[in-house]
């Protein structure tokens, strides 16, 4: 191992640091619409029917997703909808919020600030308050507060990265409530970079003709979230950790009330019932879709689109799954983590292995990794390393060339760490990179309040479908986490206002549910929602017994 | 005391190395992190285990290595498992939060020292800078602190995680990552202020400003809309 790398690996290096001086003001061109239909065609996942199936039940009946995704879908309860005792009530609240990420924590905020007393608020969540996304999301977050940009050119940048699939009036909320949201930010103290002069750090992102990413060094969404969870500290909302939910509950009226809960340690169920539920459960990265390696967090297990579905909540543009471009691809410890497209906002090109480059750095993000894709799988000119993953050279040292020495340390902290870590200098090398696992693009529909198609439940952030079409670009979700999130705390307050108790709790639609899935004679019995994912070895997983733990 | 390892045989086993989850010994693959190799072990986490990836502060691990009398702490996501580690994880940090209102407080010393007196009692040992994974100065940024340089304590903790590994190893029981917040938050919302552009762009926005441009973009067919989105001209976007 020489610097971190091994010497198989070091030659093409050598190639790529030997080149950097030409390379520095050669532009690719970018392609064109046809151009990028064609390549996705070729080489996205989301493109290749081998990885898809209809769904075979329901509401979304006979729409075209990851077979991952069908399969929590067309599976049981974990639990015997017979054994559930409803009567008994554990928490009675006017707001449950599902799911303590940055869309959960926004719209309990947003909740108290509308004016709903805390103690009729629950904020429950599958591991602790901040076990999220959101925490994880280096790049920044889009917002068009600058004289040369708009909230309509910000419009048409998300609808084509969308491929013009996106819902229209999602899309305006999203963008009209950017500067907001950074005022919002700015008022619970957010340290987001600012020029000398002032005026704020804003870069371009992939898919962008504007630069609009506010950011916080690289540790953006921890920054937003740091603030967001001290705020609901401040507050004193009440919050329920290590309790996921398994099963929305209704009421007689067919409205959702509530949710059922089960505690991760004490392994017991408890029951909610609320006036409104907002669903902010986050995305489905741990399914691995495609057999894909992710970059989400150990909780991303889809586990909202199941009780959604189950619910009868709609679901819309599952079919597409964002791949990012950049995940690392060496050292091994580390494959499949994001490496943040603000290393391309910066200059980073990306380069076969004898230092050329690929394709132009700054396309949307199917595109781009639809064009890495291509070189790892369709041509020789990767670099493989000694586990044999194939990846292509993503050129960090360039950046310095361009901006100066000191812009990684002072932009790239968290990157320029994990690589040390591994004894890699990301300022003198440049690191190896492949297509991650990324974001869930689609999931439950909504209008832009916040509302899904069933009353009583409400959803913000990547558990929902149609503001990102079907492909969301750089620095869109940390937006659409605090812009939903913080809409569907409004909402839900004002149904608190307005609404009466609800009546008598049921799973009746879950049990409707079971008859559905059972005309499906499945060949295996799956359960869902997933909760953790399983990654255990399999010489342990082979012995595993079911031990009667009651009599433990 | 000696510790028995299984002698299951187990596939693929390349190099391996002994480590001692809370006192267990176990074979694991030599190149996998403490975290991989606990779930290779057999472990499903549910504390101690968060993003994965070095942002989240689920993880943080304490260990000693045999025949070494040093304590050694890293977060098990980001670290490789080395023969003869004696780990066990932080599975919840006791660390009391103040509460506050940003509106009503200044940045200053006698903030600081107002929801966290104990920042008084730091004896400057350092053992909270030595233990960070993250490489903070967080003895200095206490410092600061005390001294009521906001700003620099702001900057200084900027990269903290909130893994509490500080707050553990204290001897005077301040809570670190929580006093960094305090910080950092004044910070943000007193010494760095938003420029004017952003306040401007939230009143064209309430003004309706926009309206009658969204209205219509959402009335153009997708030919249409194809149309402006291939023509939409590019500012120069490598000055940030």
């Amino acid at each position: 191992m020489i610097r971190g790398y091994p010497e198989s690996m070091r030659k093409s290096i050598d190639k790529v640091n030997k080149t950097r001086d030409k390379r520095i003001d050669q532009i690719m061109k970018d392609l064109t619409l046809e151009e990028r239909e064609k390549v996705l065609h070729e080489f996205h996942p989301d493109y290749n029917p081998a990885y898809k199936r209809d769904i075979g039940w329901g509401q979304n009946k006979g729409d075209n997703v990851p077979n991952e995704v069908a399969d929590i879908l067309e599976s049981y309860p974990i639990y015997d909808p017979d054994e559930i005792d409803l009567s008994q009530i554990d928490y009675d609240v006017g707001v449950l919020i599902i799911g303590a990420g940055g869309a959960g924590t926004a719209a309990a905020l947003w909740t108290v600030y509308s004016g709903v007393p805390k103690d009729k608020i629950l904020l429950a969540t599958k591991l602790r308050l901040g076990d999220c996304n959101t925490v994880m999301a280096q790049g920044g977050i889009q917002a068009a507060d600058r004289p040369e940009d708009s909230p309509l050119i910000h419009y048409l940048d998300a609808m084509g990265g969308g491929h013009f699939k996106n819902k229209p009036e999602l899309v305006k909320a999203l963008v009209s409530d950017g500067p907001k949201i950074i005022k919002w930010h700015k008022e619970l103290g957010l340290m987001y970079d600012q020029n000398e002069d002032g005026s704020f750090v804003e870069n371009a992102g992939g898919g962008t003709s504007r630069n609009r990413m506010h950011c916080a060094k690289d540790y953006t969404g921890m920054e937003i979230f740091r603030n967001l969870k001290d705020e609901v500290i401040n507050n004193e909302i009440p919050l329920l950790e290590f309790s996921p939910a398994v099963e929305l509950l209704k009421d007689e009226n067919g409205r959702v009330a509530g949710a059922l809960l089960y505690n991760l340690e004490t392994k017991e169920y408890s029951v909610v019932r609320a006036k409104t539920t907002i669903l902010t459960t986050g995305g489905f990265g741990r399914l691995h879709i495609a057999g894909f390696a992710t970059t989400n967090h150990y909780g991303a297990t889809g586990d909202g689109i199941v009780m959604a579905y189950r619910a009868g909540a709609k679901l819309r543009d599952l079919d597409s799954t964002q791949f990012h471009p950049t995940g690392a691809a060496f050292p091994e410890q580390i494959v499949g983590l994001l490496i943040t497209e603000k290393l391309r906002s910066l200059g980073a090109q990306v380069l076969g292995k004898n230092g050329e480059q690929i394709c132009y750095p700054l396309e949307p993000r199917d595109v781009e990794a639809a064009s890495i894709i291509k070189v790892t799988k369709s041509t020789d000119n990767y670099v493989e390393t000694p586990t044999g993953m194939r990846g292509v050279w993503l050129d960090s040292p360039l950046i310095e060339e361009i901006r100066g020495k000191g812009t990684i340390d002072k932009n790239l902290a968290a990157m320029k760490r994990m690589f040390s870590r591994f004894d890699i200098d990301m300022t003198e090398d440049p690191i190896l990179v492949h297509p991650t696992l990324h974001y869930q693009n689609g999931g439950v529909e909504l209008d832009e309040h916040g509302y899904t198609s069933v009353p009583g439940l409400l959803g913000a952030g990547e558990i929902s479908g149609g503001v990102h079409g079907k492909n969301r670009l750089m620095g869109n979700s940390l937006l659409e986490v605090n812009v939903f999130g913080r809409r569907a705390g409004i909402s839900a307050a004002k149904e608190y206002k307005r609404g009466k108790k609800p009546g008598k709790l049921t799973l009746s639609h879950v049990k409707k549910a079971i008859e559905q899935i059972d005309t499906l004679n499945l060949k295996k019995k799956r359960f869902s929602p997933v909760i953790l994912p399983e990654y255990r070895s399999e010489a342990v997983r082979d012995r595993l017994i079911q031990l009667f733990e009651s009599s433990l | 005391m000696a510790k028995a390892i299984s002698m299951r045989e187990k596939k693929e086993e390349l190099d391996t190395v002994t480590i001692y989850i809370m006192g267990q010994g176990y074979k694991v693959p030599s190149s996998l992190t403490i975290m991989k190799a606990m779930e290779y072990a057999g472990f499903k986490l549910k504390r101690g285990v968060g993003c994965r990836a070095g942002f989240c502060g689920a993880c943080a691990t304490v260990y000693r290595k045999l025949g070494d009398y040093k304590i050694y702490a890293n977060l098990a996501c980001q670290t490789k498992v080395e023969d003869g580690m004696y780990l066990t994880q932080l599975p919840f940090v006791p660390a009391n939060k103040a509460e506050y209102n940003l509106d009503e407080i200044k940045p200053s010393a006698s903030t600081m020292l107002r929801f966290y007196p104990e920042i008084a009692r730091c004896l400057s040992c350092n053992a909270c800078s030595r233990v960070c994974p993250q490489d903070i100065q967080v003895m200095d940024y206490v410092q600061y602190s005390l001294q009521g340089q906001i700003d620099k304590a702001a900057e200084l903790a900027f990269d903290c995680i909130q893994c509490g590994l500080c707050a553990i190893r204290c001897p005077a029981e301040i809570p670190q990552y929580h006093v960094a917040t305090l910080a950092r938050r004044l910070h943000g919302r007193y010494h760095m202020i938003a420029p004017d552009t952003l306040e401007q762009r939230v009143k064209e926005i309430e003004e309706g400003k926009y309206e009658k441009g969204f209205e219509e973009l959402m009335s153009l067919s997708e030919e249409e809309l194809k149309k402006r989105y291939v023509a939409r001209d590019f500012i120069d976007q490598k000055k940030a």
